[in-house]
């Protein structure tokens, strides 16, 4: 189902990923979180913009185990946890803030 | 085959997953396969090895470029290996020369040995993947 986003229809996939990541713009992730009735904070966005530097980087999503321990590395233990990632982002960290990030769904996760 | 079982902290089995890529990266769609697989099992906490040998040594050179192809140069997932704590890639010595490549030319850090000490690693492994 196609989201719209400052005037443009962007196609995203049946389970809700973008289809075309270069079609990301910050207004996707606030769309996105508006239907998921969740407001975005900085902390929201700094760990989606973390996703789209480390798909910039590694052409890959993360799985949730391996992003948690990258945002450890990056931005401290006390982010680097799932207990912290979770509380921002209830669907699964993974999922849920690579979708806000136009990412694919990450690898290995069902 | 290994003699010993290795366990994990719950009593799991860890099997030794040896997966072998010998094809080039792209015209193909095993080499992105395999990668794929690799880093799905990475979750399981088995003893994960991968083997680059034949056209597959390609698959982890520098520089690839696409562009010209139409497909995504998947080439820098294999550097987040190591974040998914795969860190056993071995590469054959022939391979690289009959190539005419060298350590330096591959984006990642790997050990490189003779294809008899790969025959020897094969024969530790529970089980091998060729793609």
């Amino acid at each position: 189902m196609p989201i719209e986003v400052s005037g443009k229809s962007l196609e995203t996939d049946e389970e809700g990923y973008l289809a075309n990541i270069n079609e990301w713009e910050p207004g996707v992730a606030e769309v996105m979180s508006k239907e998921d009735d969740l407001e975005l904070t900085s902390e929201h966005w700094d760990i989606i913009n973390f996703l789209r530097e480390y798909y910039e980087e590694y052409q890959i999503a993360p799985a949730v185990r391996v992003l948690t321990k990258a945002v450890g590395k990056r931005m401290g233990k006390e982010k680097g946890n799932s207990k912290y990632l979770y509380g921002l982002f209830p669907y699964g960290p993974g999922k849920q803030a690579c979708r806000y990030a136009g990412l694919p769904k990450p690898t290995g996760c069902v | 085959m290994s003699e010993e079982e290795r366990t994990d902290d719950e009593g799991g089995v860890i099997k030794k997953f040896m997966y072998v890529n010998r094809r080039a990266p792209y015209g193909t769609v095993y080499a992105l396969e395999s990668l794929e697989v690799v880093l799905i099992g990475a979750a399981f906490d088995q003893d994960v090895s991968m083997v680059f040998i034949d056209d597959g040594v390609f698959e982890i050179k520098k520089g690839q470029d696409t562009a010209e192809i139409g497909m995504k140069n998947f080439s820098p997932t294999y550097r987040a290996l190591e974040m998914y704590d795969v860190e056993k890639l071995y590469v054959s010595q022939e391979s690289l020369a009959e190539r005419g490549l060298t350590e330096d030319d591959l984006l990642v850090d790997v050990e490189v040995m003779p294809d008899s000490r790969i025959a020897d690693l094969m024969d530790e492994q529970d089980v091998i993947f060729t793609f």
